[in-house]
């Protein structure tokens, strides 16, 4: 606060009670700010312990020509077509639930909400948004398959085929 | 002008919000101060007044306060460290671990919790040789100090469960001679070991139980004996002051009278 007295002169009129009030707020300020960012920091892990993204399907010869192969530990079709072996998510795309693969009906069906997908992972009707992505598949130096989860490809396009 | 620091307080104090939580309202009369004390469900335990000189460090040497700031201390950071500890055998000593090198400072939380438990056991004791050479355990505080052993206790077996949980060999060791140590108990000995352990040796169901005590039933024990303990200084006459205790004033009295007496 500057004041100005009745001869002109300017004079400083904060207290010293003042001064010490506005430095104990702001340091409280700084320190309540320092405890957020802490416990943010602390709050996110740094190392998780989850499984690897990239799953081994193992050998193609496993997976018999028109068939679809549910892996219910990774969540993922291994689809043998015409065109090649391909993989698909099997984790619907509306909640998450886990779908199955229903042989009589030629579909992918999802228990949850009655999400229906075609073998490509088309969705035919219910609830699901998207189609269920394809996921990158490849062969390892042993002649396994593998299909990276995280790692979204574009469906029926001929690079996401692995051909044996 | 600016509006001055208090003054945005007051400000504050007038909203509808806050009066509709703290409803005893502004004002520095005796009666206002009191009910701001007696008003608030965590500081109504305490004496709505107190002697001035019972508030310098020369009279309590703040023991007591300091061991609650401890006990605060290891509240605030055993939260945390409880985000990234999972208490099974093939966990902990990982965990444990993680939190030393890994988690965004696991190490101070987990070290802060370490030196603040030493500090709480010591402040126990100095707080209890203080009250003791004070002679502040006396009538009508006898009761009071008797919650406080049990305080002891509990502070004791906090840090007793606290040091298995670390599981390594340190730990191990030391759980498998204190168990040992209460199986010395006359005819039942045994029996409390096999209950504490949840078995015959320091293992998988030891760890969770020590677990659930150390971080459940120990700390709720211990809040419900000290908010006791904290209710019982307001109701034994607020803090021992030897100058103000009845025996005190009544000798001061006679011999004022006698003094009297004699200068008739």
């Amino acid at each position: 606060m500057i004041d100005e007295d009745k001869t002109g002169n300017v004079e400083d009129t904060v207290s010293r009670r003042h001064f010490f009030a506005k430095l104990g707020l702001g340091s409280l300020g700084i320190a309540a700010a320092g405890t957020a960012a802490f416990a943010y920091q602390f709050l996110e892990p740094n190392v998780l312990y989850e499984p690897s993204p990239v799953v081994n399907a193992g050998k193609p010869d496993r997976y018999p020509l028109d068939s679809v192969t549910l892996d219910v530990n990774s969540g993922i079709y291994i689809i043998h077509s015409q065109e090649g072996y391909f993989s698909l998510s099997a984790v619907c795309t509306h909640l998450g639930c886990l779908t199955a693969w229903k042989p009589e009906l030629g579909i992918i069906a999802c228990p949850c909400h009655g999400s229906r997908f075609k073998q490509d992972g088309e969705k035919i009707e219910g609830p699901a948004p998207r189609p269920l992505p394809w996921k990158r598949i490849w062969l390892n130096d042993d002649g396994d398959l593998l299909v990276d989860r995280s790692t979204d490809v574009p469906p029926l396009q001929r690079d996401s085929f692995v051909r044996v | 002008m600016a509006k001055t620091v208090d003054q945005y307080f007051d400000g504050l104090r007038g909203t509808r919000v806050w009066r509709s939580i703290f409803r005893s309202g502004t004002g520095s009369s005796t009666l206002k101060r009191a009910l701001a004390i007696q008003q608030n469900v965590f500081l109504h335990l305490f004496s709505t007044k107190v002697r001035t000189r019972m508030l310098s460090f020369s009279a309590t040497w703040y023991l007591g306060t300091l061991t609650l700031g401890t006990f605060f201390i290891l509240v605030a950071t055993g939260i945390p460290l409880m985000f990234y500890y999972h208490p099974s055998v093939p966990q902990a000593y990982a965990d444990t671990k993680d939190l030393q090198f890994v988690v965004s400072s696991g190490l101070f939380l987990r070290n802060l919790h370490r030196w603040s438990a030493h500090a709480m056991v010591f402040l126990v004791f100095a707080h209890m040789f203080k009250v003791f050479y004070r002679g502040a355990y006396r009538t009508p505080r006898e009761f009071n100090w008797v919650i406080g052993v049990v305080l002891l206790l509990i502070t004791l077996l906090l840090s007793y469960t606290g040091y298995l949980l670390p599981w390594d060999q340190l730990a191990y060791w030391a759980i498998t001679v204190g168990s040992n140590i209460a199986s010395a108990v006359p005819l039942m000995g045994n029996k409390i070991r096999f209950l504490m352990l949840g078995g015959n040796a320091v293992n998988a169901n030891a760890l969770l139980r020590f677990y659930v005590l150390h971080c459940m039933i120990l700390p709720l024990a211990a809040m419900f004996f000290v908010a006791i303990h904290f209710w019982r200084i307001r109701k034994d006459g607020g803090l021992y002051s030897h100058a103000s205790e009845p025996e005190t004033v009544r000798a001061k009295a006679a011999m004022g009278d006698a003094s009297a007496k004699e200068a008739q």
